[in-house]
């Protein structure tokens, strides 16, 4: 591994997976094929898209013009502010792998991350600069920046559908029915996760108060 | 074992003492208070104090109050309706401090009816010197002159709009400028009954508009005759109270109200009728005029602020009491919170029973029904600083206005109108970037636009050069550079170089 990040033919491969994600979007069928099938796309290019995703994402908060963006700092928990895009990703991923697993999808865990990933290049590459924009525009301007933002997430969505199709190799029917199932997925496992967490926290309260309860009376 | 627990003991102790030190200095502060932006509470200083509450002891009468429940001033005169005792009480105001009993008006002469009041619940006096009280059990408005002359009467309106079976009783009166008398009578849900000079009856008014979802639509289709009986039906609201500001305009006010609506912004518990009867109440705060944002049940109190009174002021200020919680919200001309003061309680400055209000300059004036007193209230400095503050920009004193709201704001650093205030100010001098950090602090977004509007144009008016410049070198110099290169790589592959 850091062998390899001294030769220089590791780079140039990350440089052109990363470069490889703008084709993508403006060709996202023959784009994502590539990606998997060809072999051009790369878990470091993915990385770097979902960091930089997140990176947009926090200088927003304090860079957007009050106008589009009012944060409540008292409340703003900057983990919980990224699990918001994270923890979606992580049950997307396993939801999407689990159930196209089953159902004749090609795809494995890591490409379905990857092409994800790739998927929401549009994010970072629109919504950086709309943070300057929102900064010289007035309120009878909105328009153009709430327009640009639904744009960016339509796009996304868009994406994301379109990878999912291709390195399954699924048909638009398939696909769409199981972008659904994995949303249904996701929900499940939320609940799942809830329940756990609740059943834990239960567990934990009992021995606290079990601890408490000999405590108080020594 | 024991000495730690007495270690934990004291520590308890200290935690306890150092919490309750900063918790006592906070119930002084928690009298008056205003919503921020994000709808928080910040408390404030107090914007009125009492000058004086005045009972039948203070103001030296042989019967107690009984249930009074009209209050009107005029001049440096309050007029209370005592209605259970069935007369009328004239007060002056001899200093900001003193109420003495001018004279106790218990009956009238001429007339052809009784010469006595039944229940009367409203007064209201003119400038052209007539007292119209509206006697409630025996079905009359009357007219007197200063000297307890009978005049004329307004009686059951003899019109097909108006249920003949009822019984007319009067509840709340309000005579504008040429002497037409707006009346909310009892029972009476169409608006608020209109009668001419001359005593005729010209219909209602201002009648709040009957609204239902689609969903409620839907369930009375579906349910039976029985059912649908059992449901609620749509009625126009009933107004509890109104009050007729110094431009003719009829402020009303409603309690008959549901959080949901009020939250939502749909109920208008105040509003501000016009000639035509429609509500022109300006609601541009961050939240509609509803009082408390907040109503969670206890301490006996339950459910939304429910606006018994209403009293506006020149400047278009008005304020509203909530029977509920004894509270006085003022808002000012665009429907902002400037600040909400009062509560039950014994003390003074609170209330058992608020039930009218009534306003003499900028003191307030507030009845308490089942206390049988009147508090009068007289704005504190920060309270004055305030009104000047709206005065003077109301008067084009803008710069004055932004130096008065700077005072406010060092005696009160929460307060977000007095940021916006300056900034408002700031706008109006043309100092755009100041203003806009003002607007940025308190989340203006409207106003902040109208500044970075102007500071925008000014900014690319003095850049102009450097814009033209910048597109330039974008466009032109890559273009350039394309025609040298294109013109280089022509060169080197002419024939006539190459056979050198």
């Amino acid at each position: 591994m850091l062998a390899s990040l001294k030769k220089k033919e590791t780079y140039s491969r990350y440089f052109a997976s990363l470069k490889f994600s703008l084709y993508c979007i403006t060709h996202p069928l023959d784009g994502f094929w590539d990606l998997t099938h060809e072999k051009r796309g790369s878990l470091a290019a993915a990385n770097t898209i979902l960091f930089l995703t997140l990176l947009v994402r926090i200088l927003k908060l304090p860079y957007t013009s009050f106008m589009f963006m009012m944060v409540y700092w008292e409340g703003i928990n900057i983990f919980l502010y990224l699990a918001s895009v994270v923890f979606p990703l992580a049950l997307w991923c396993v939801g999407n792998w689990g159930l196209t697993t089953l159902f004749d999808g090609k795809g494995t865990l890591k490409q379905v991350y990857m092409a994800t990933c790739y998927g929401l290049t549009p994010y970072p590459l629109l919504q950086l600069p709309m943070i300057f924009l929102s900064n010289v525009i007035t309120a009878e301007e909105a328009e153009f920046y709430v327009v640009l933002g639904s744009f960016s997430m339509l796009w996304v969505g868009v994406l994301i559908v379109a990878a999912m199709m291709e390195i399954h190799e699924y048909k638009m029917g398939k696909t769409v029915l199981f972008t659904i199932a994995t949303v249904f997925a996701m929900l499940v496992m939320v609940f799942i996760l809830l329940l756990f967490f609740s059943m834990i926290s239960q567990g934990v309260s009992y021995f606290i108060s079990l601890y408490r309860e000999i405590i108080f009376r020594l | 074992m024991r000495k730690a627990r007495k270690r934990i003991g004291l520590l308890l102790a200290g935690v306890v003492l150092t919490m309750s030190l900063p918790m006592a200095a906070y119930a002084k502060e928690g009298y008056t208070y205003n919503y921020d932006w994000w709808m928080d509470v910040q408390y404030s200083p107090d914007a009125y104090s009492v000058a004086g509450v005045f009972s039948a002891k203070e103001l030296g009468l042989d019967t107690v109050l009984s249930a009074p429940e009209g209050l009107f001033v005029y001049d440096r005169y309050i007029y209370i309706c005592d209605t259970g005792n069935n007369r009328i009480l004239e007060l002056e105001r001899e200093a900001p401090d003193s109420l003495k009993v001018k004279r106790i008006i218990d009956s009238f002469k001429g007339g052809s009816g009784s010469q006595t009041f039944s229940a009367p619940t409203d007064v209201a006096v003119t400038e052209d010197g007539y007292i119209y009280i509206s006697d409630k059990n025996n079905e009359r408005i009357l007219k007197l002159d200063m000297e307890l002359n009978y005049v004329m009467e307004f009686g059951k309106p003899d019109d097909a709009t108006f249920d003949q079976s009822m019984s007319f009783n009067p509840k709340k009166i309000s005579v504008d400028s040429a002497g037409r008398v707006y009346c909310i009578a009892a029972n009476v849900n169409k608006g608020l009954m209109k009668f001419e000079a001359d005593g005729e009856y010209s219909g209602f008014t201002g009648a709040s508009k009957v609204t239902f979802d689609w969903t409620d639509y839907v369930w009375k289709k579906l349910a039976t005759k029985a059912q649908r009986e059992q449901m609620e039906s749509f009625v126009p609201t009933e107004y509890d109270n109104l009050y007729m500001d110094a431009d003719g305009f009829i402020y009303v006010c409603t309690s008959n109200v549901s959080s949901d609506e009020l939250m939502d912004g749909d109920a208008a518990p105040v509003r501000r009728l016009n000639m035509m009867g429609n509500n022109i109440l300006v609601e541009n705060g961050n939240y509609p005029v509803v009082g408390d944002l907040y109503f969670e049940s206890g301490g006996g109190f339950q459910g939304p602020s429910l606006f018994t009174d209403v009293t506006a002021m020149e400047n278009d200020i008005y304020v509203v009491l909530d029977k509920v919680r004894g509270r006085l919200f003022a808002y000012d001309d665009q429907g902002r919170l400037l600040y909400a003061f009062g509560g039950i309680g014994n003390i003074d400055g609170y209330f058992r029973r608020p039930v009218a209000l009534d306003h003499m300059g900028r003191d307030l004036v507030v009845l308490d029904s089942l206390d049988g007193s009147v508090t009068v209230f007289v704005p504190t400095l920060f309270g004055d600083r305030i009104f000047d503050a709206i005065d003077q920009f109301q008067q084009g004193k803008y710069y004055e206005s932004g130096e008065t709201w700077r005072e406010v704001l060092s005696m009160n650093g929460n307060f977000d109108l007095a940021y916006i205030g300056i900034g408002r100010s700031l706008l109006r001098q043309e100092r755009y970037q100041e203003a806009m950090e003002y607007f940025t602090l308190k989340w203006d977004g409207d106003n902040y636009s109208k500044a970075f509007k102007q500071y925008r144009k000014e900014w690319v008016e003095e850049h102009i050069l450097w814009l033209i410049a910048g597109f330039f070198l974008v466009l032109c110099v890559p273009l350039a550079i394309g025609k040298v290169k294109a013109i280089k790589h022509e060169i080197d592959i002419a024939d006539i170089f190459r056979q050198c």
